[in-house]
């Protein structure tokens, strides 16, 4: 039981600058959102919330220091998250028109 | 059950017997938090799915429904679980380097954030239901603008306008559940920081619950815009 205390420990410093930024970056995606980019504005948003997550898993939930077994766990459900994504796109694009002498 | 795993006074944890070590038993459960977790995104993920591929359908319907929505409301929870997330990491740093009382204080202020969050959706909720904007088939609005949008919507071709509401509830109310499950398990945290049961040397619960804690923040970080802001 004594070998947990080589546990990295993150700097208080380091937990409070993600929570300033993540609290920016949800005023700029709030700010983002009342201009119109037209189809951009979905890839806008997504960026930005994928950069807040990106910070929270990387320090929140301690990623950057921890086995990277556990990036590879999360990584492979992301990545079947894609897939189910692409193959259902996939699906919805191809389809025909109920009505379609094709 | 064997002795095997008994807690002693003042904190002293020792490994269940099947495991080698107490680093051991950390590692393997926060692989198995971990391996939960991607349970749960692909839980959410289909719901996501789903709801890009009908975005991609009909934005216009979308677009309306999401008006329906106070982005200020969406913004406000967005920055309490944001705070509540930081307030669960740090009740770990607090346990790490032994300061039971400040742990403590931490826990308590994650529970009140997931209380704050939880009013704000009770608002949420309460408005629609008053104004009959249900999911699917209890759509039923009572203002007769939006039975208007939602003739026009239709004859457009634009699709239902209960769809955005059945979205809606669903992926909120799933990440709701999850919110309260998450106070639930922080609560747990409480009653054993109360009995010091952790400090440096074992503090697994915490950070796995943490895990948890950060993943519903997580799931919210990607609704919060998807539902409130782009529509």
């Amino acid at each position: 039981m004594e070998d947990q205390q080589h546990h990295h420990i993150i700097p208080l410093k380091v937990y409070f600058s993600v929570i300033a930024l993540l609290l920016v970056l949800t005023a700029i995606t709030v700010a983002a959102a009342q201009v119109n980019f037209g189809p951009w504005n979905t890839v806008i948003a997504m960026a930005i919330a994928s950069i807040k997550a990106g910070f929270v898993l990387a320090f929140f939930m301690h990623l950057k220091y921890d086995n990277k077994l556990y990036v590879a766990v999360f990584g492979t459900a992301l990545f079947f998250l894609i897939v189910l994504y692409l193959f259902s796109w996939l699906d919805t694009v191809t389809r025909i028109g109920v009505n379609s002498i094709l | 059950m064997s002795t095997a795993n008994h807690a002693t006074a003042h904190g002293g944890h020792h490994h269940a017997h099947h495991y080698d070590s107490a680093e051991h038993e950390y590692n393997t459960s926060k692989f198995g938090t971990w391996l939960f977790l991607a349970t749960e995104i692909l839980m959410f993920g289909g719901l996501f799915v789903g709801y890009i591929l009908f975005h991609e359908k009909y934005p216009e319907m979308f677009h309306d429904g999401s008006t329906f929505l106070n982005w200020r409301l969406g913004a406000l929870n967005t920055v309490v679980l944001l705070i509540s997330s930081l307030t669960m990491a740090l009740s770990i740093y607090y346990a790490q380097v032994n300061k039971k009382n400040l742990t403590l204080l931490n826990l308590y202020i994650t529970l009140g954030c997931g209380f704050i969050f939880l009013i704000v959706k009770y608002i949420e909720y309460t408005h629609k239901f008053h104004e009959g904007l249900y999911p699917g088939r209890w759509f039923n609005p009572t203002e007769p603008e939006v039975q208007e949008m939602a003739k026009h919507l239709l004859d457009q071709g634009h699709g239902h306008l209960n769809m955005y509401f059945s979205f809606y509830f669903t992926m909120t109310g799933l990440h709701a559940s999850h919110v309260i499950t998450g106070m639930g398990l922080i609560t747990w945290l409480i009653v054993r920081t109360h009995r010091s049961e952790f400090g440096p040397q074992y503090y697994t619960p915490l950070e796995c619950v943490g895990l948890f804690w950060h993943l519903v923040d997580l799931i919210w970080i990607y609704l919060f815009p998807l539902l409130y802001l782009i529509g």
